[in-house]
């Protein structure tokens, strides 16, 4: 295996995103992954649809393609199948996955189709400049929201956990080692991966992070979730995740039984819990659960579609034209 | 030599066999009958008599319309010859029919004289309400001009089925086969080749099904022996075809087996990426059959997954197929053009219906070749290519595989839902004797150590197909313009108007690696009948009545829709009238007007339905007057 540096990963193509744009952090971080991933580059595909995020395959020196708007997914699944060797990365915005793009981005993580799909969330379209996204809070002005936005949010989490998602995370782009940990266990998993990157748009909605990224604020809301811990956090761990009912809800920790925490299971089989901590948080407004919410095991969607053709072939040998040809009983003219 | 619309001549002696060269059937009756089946199990009998036949299943777009009313009537048409036929003909000569509604809307096809035999017990005062009937039509004079024969196909059923197994309300679902058995019998026909398949079909699973089936047949067979009622009987033989070996097909199996064949011939994996739609879904249906020929189906979320998907395995560097209506081409629309600026081979089938939006989804129509040409926003060219009947789309398709491996770009292939469904003859090709279409990868850098994606071939201008998987030629692609040769991206005006008449080019340049247009003039006419898909064999039966009615009149059909054939020019030049018959508003009239400025006659029917040979003919005869 040839060892990889993170330039092996560059392109000679100018990166052209907005400077401060969290879309550079997170490009250095795939960069980095990619360079210990352990996969050869000439194995590894990224597709992308259109959106500022979009441009991302121009900067990967890998496989690539720059597609549609919001049909990365299905593309990808076309690659998937016809070779699982493959290492299958998806890149989109906000807009480009769960608005024009969402059908393909709920059947593709039905599927467990093996391509890990890397959600840029910054909140906001940013190419088309500005209008508000399917993630922008209600209320948003925007250029074409200027009495607010009326338009109720989808959780991207929530949403591909109702989807049937295996792996479902979330990390924030100016957190390099976390977004690393999360992608290296996004790659080790059989089937799809949705990464929910909270990324910054520092032109048109800068800041909307700020409650995880500020320095004061991220110890106050940052949930991190932990598999097998107990969900709390604050600087003193001064606050607690309980079930009550089907419902999270966050409690101060002195005020409760330490057994009646939740104890985070992401390889649960049943994501119902991991569905009810996508629900502590709406937004980045305030606590906000970050990690793996779900990792549980399925087959992989393209591995199973290969299984079958060896079982055909097993079952009825190599196909020979000529006797499909005659399959359906003949007459011979002589 | 009579024709496909010449009259049956009546044989005066009762009882007698009547010698004819073709007869055209039709099965009718409510879209929970079975038409369909007995149509189809009749065309299988006669094909292994050795008849040449056509075949043009009719039926409703709802699984199961309303029972006994007009719009759930489904039929089954076929017609059999001892020669070489092209049509399944324009009017029935015999009709049966299982219900009033049923004869109420094939009435007025049957030939005046024909035979008309009828499930009387179907007549009953419910079942006429259903159909719009005042009064039973069996009872009064209004059938006086066919030879009516009424057949109790209910009693004969009920009493055939009745030790078999099978009771309640399925018993009549066997009186089809009653139907089919009798018109077996009343065409020479024995009943083992469908009794084999009865035994075949139902025989492990539902033993008794095959049984009350079986016994239906024969109770069907045995009345046509027994009842002496039938004043005559017929005979059709065997058609003297071209040697060699022959099976009955449609156009969606001929279809599927082409992409089957082009992968073979390719060496490449095929991959199918399809949401279902009438009346494309039996190529999925086919092709997810034969995984063991490493046939790859993928029955996508929506058409926009579907060809989506189709390009991500065509990147992958699988052979790869979409299929889909006019409805469907639409939505994909965006990533043919994607495909067009990435430069990736891969076919769109899409297999035409009546239009505009959900149209007639069941009924075939030419409508979408303006689409096919010119349904893409942007400068966005691509080969196109047709099918003109069912036994051609696997040559088609072949074809359509071909350009695409060839010159790196999506094809569309146009079928319609006649070719679809309809069956004919084809005489098997020899394996060995398909061409090798396969084309190599890149398979290292093709620049002073680098690859550069868009380096073109000097003769056919496709760029390389690199696949990822192969080291060093790592690529970006992608629908940003490209910069020729790096395939960066590019904004450059220059490089814009350079990529855009290359494209164009490289499609353009097609026409000289597709065979001249073939004109059939035996006796140097005036007139040429141009024509393309499925209108083949109506068209072609049509000249070749004109000309044994002594009309000088030239024929040619085109596959290759775009590009045309080099010679197109000259042969439209060549001829004082050229008649472009389309089951559209003109479309291939209005390409060839723009193209070669040339005053072609358009003849035009949108209804749903297939050109009847008169209708051609009329056309035909009235220009070379005029």
């Amino acid at each position: 295996m040839t060892s990889y540096t993170r330039a092996d990963f560059q392109t000679d193509q100018e990166v052209r995103w907005c400077p401060g744009c969290g879309d550079y952090t997170i490009l250095a971080s795939v960069q980095t992954f990619m360079s210990e991933m352990g996969v050869r580059k000439e194995n590894i595909v990224f597709v992308s649809g259109i959106g500022c995020a979009a441009r991302f395959p121009y900067y990967m020196n890998t496989y690539g393609m720059h597609s549609i708007h919001g049909r990365a997914p299905a593309i990808a699944t076309g690659v998937a199948v016809a070779n699982p060797e493959l290492s299958v990365w998806v890149v989109g915005g906000d807009g480009d996955m769960l608005s024009i793009g969402g059908n393909h981005l709920i059947h593709a993580l039905r599927r467990n189709v093996n391509i890990k799909i890397l959600l840029f969330n910054n909140q906001i379209y940013g190419l088309t400049k500005g209008q508000y996204s399917p993630t922008s809070e209600v209320g948003k002005l925007t250029k074409s929201s200027p009495m607010g936005s009326l338009d109720h949010p989808f959780n991207p989490m929530s949403l591909a956990l109702g989807a049937e998602a295996s792996f479902v995370a979330r990390t924030l782009d100016m957190d390099r080692n976390h977004t690393i940990d999360i992608l290296r266990k996004a790659h080790d998993h059989q089937g799809s991966a949705l990464i929910e990157i909270y990324q910054n748009c520092n032109v048109f909605n800068d800041k909307a992070f700020i409650q995880l990224t500020g320095k004061q604020e991220r110890l106050d809301n940052r949930i991190d979730l932990v598999h097998g811990e107990p969900v709390m956090f604050g600087v003193d761990n001064e606050w607690a995740v309980v079930m009550d009912g089907a419902s999270a809800k966050i409690v101060a920790t002195a005020s409760v039984d330490p057994s009646a925490i939740v104890i985070h299971d992401e390889t649960s089989a049943d994501p119902s819990q991991a569905f009810a901590l996508s629900r502590l948080a709406h937004g980045p407004d305030g606590p906000t659960p970050l990690g793996i919410f779900r990792r549980a095991e399925r087959p992989a969607y393209d591995s199973a579609v290969s299984q079958q053709l060896a079982q055909a072939r097993e079952a009825r040998g190599p196909g020979d034209l000529a006797t499909l040809l005659r399959s359906q009983g003949t007459w011979t003219v002589d | 030599m009579s024709d496909d619309t010449a009259t049956i001549e009546t044989d005066p002696s009762a009882g007698e066999i009547q010698q004819m060269d073709r007869v055209v059937i039709r099965f009718a009756g409510d879209s929970g009958d079975g038409m369909q089946l007995a149509g189809n199990r009749f065309t299988d009998a006669s094909a292994a008599f050795g008849n040449d036949l056509a075949t043009l299943p009719n039926f409703p777009a709802e699984i199961r319309a309303p029972q006994g009313t007009l719009p759930g009537v489904s039929s089954f048409q076929v017609q059999i010859a001892d020669w070489d036929i092209l049509t399944p003909g324009d009017q029935p000569d015999v009709l049966v029919v299982m219900n009033p509604a049923a004869l109420k809307s094939n009435l007025a096809d049957l030939r005046p004289g024909g035979m008309l035999i009828v499930n009387h017990e179907a007549f009953d005062e419910r079942n006429l309400a259903k159909a719009g009937y005042d009064k039973n039509p069996l009872e009064d004079a209004s059938l006086s001009d066919w030879e009516v024969y009424e057949v109790p196909m209910e009693t004969l059923t009920k009493e055939a089925v009745k030790d078999s197994g099978v009771t309640g309300r399925a018993v009549l679902r066997s009186k089809n086969f009653t139907a089919l058995g009798l018109v077996l019998w009343l065409f020479g026909r024995t009943t083992g080749v469908t009794e084999s398949w009865v035994s075949e079909k139902f025989g492990t699973r539902h033993p008794e099904v095959a049984t009350a089936n079986i016994n239906a047949l024969k109770a069907g067979y045995n009345f046509g022996i027994t009842t002496e009622a039938f004043q005559r009987t017929f005979e059709v033989k065997p058609a003297t075809l071209k040697p060699g070996t022959y099976t009955n097909v449609n156009g969606n199996v001929a279809l599927a087996w082409g992409l089957i064949a082009a992968s073979q011939l390719a060496q490449l994996p095929l991959f199918y990426g399809t949401y279902p739609i009438t009346p494309a879904s039996d190529l999925l249906h086919e092709l997810s059959r034969h995984k063991n020929f490493g046939v790859k189906t993928f029955q996508a979320e929506d058409e926009i997954a579907a060809v989506g998907a189709t390009l991500g395995a065509a990147f992958a560097g699988h052979l790869s197929a979409t299929g889909t209506s006019g409805p469907g081409v639409a939505l994909k629309s965006e990533t043919i053009s994607l495909g067009i600026v990435a430069e990736l081979p891969m076919i769109i089938v899409d297999v035409q219906r009546a239009g505009p939006s959900t149209g007639m989804p069941t009924k075939p129509e030419q409508s979408d070749l303006m689409m096919a040409m010119y349904g893409r926003h942007g400068e966005s060219p691509m080969p196109v290519v047709a099918a003109s009947s069912a036994a051609d789309a696997f040559d088609t398709a072949i074809e359509a595989a071909r350009l695409a491996l060839k010159y790196m770009t999506p094809v569309l292939l146009l079928s319609d839902g006649y070719i679809a469904t309809g069956s004919e003859p084809w005489r098997l090709p020899d394996v060995e004797d398909l061409p090798n279409i396969s084309v190599p990868f890149a398979s290292g850098p093709n620049v002073g150590g680098r690859f550069m994606p868009y380096l073109r071939d000097a003769q056919t201008m496709a760029r390389d197909w690199a696949i990822p998987g192969t080291p060093g030629l790592e690529h970006r692609l992608g629908g940003i313009e490209k910069q020729e040769v790096s395939g960066n991206v590019s904004y450059d005006p220059d490089n814009h108007q350079l990529m855009t008449d290359t494209r164009a080019w490289k499609i353009a340049n097609i026409a000289n690696d597709i065979p001249h247009l073939q004109v059939d003039d035996p006796d140097g006419a005036d007139l040429l009948v141009l024509g393309w898909g499925s209108t083949y064999g109506a068209l072609r039966a049509a000249v070749g009545n004109s000309r044994r009615r002594g009309v000088k009149v030239a024929y040619a059909h085109l596959r290759h829709l775009n590009p045309f054939p080099n010679n197109l020019s000259t042969v439209l030049s060549s001829y004082d009238k050229v008649l472009i018959p389309e089951l559209n508003s003109g479309h291939l009239a209005r390409l060839l007007r723009a193209e070669f400025l040339v005053p072609v006659v358009s003849y035009n029917k949108v209804e749903g339905a297939v050109f009847q040979v008169a209708e051609i003919e009329n056309e035909i005869a009235e220009l070379i007057q005029s």
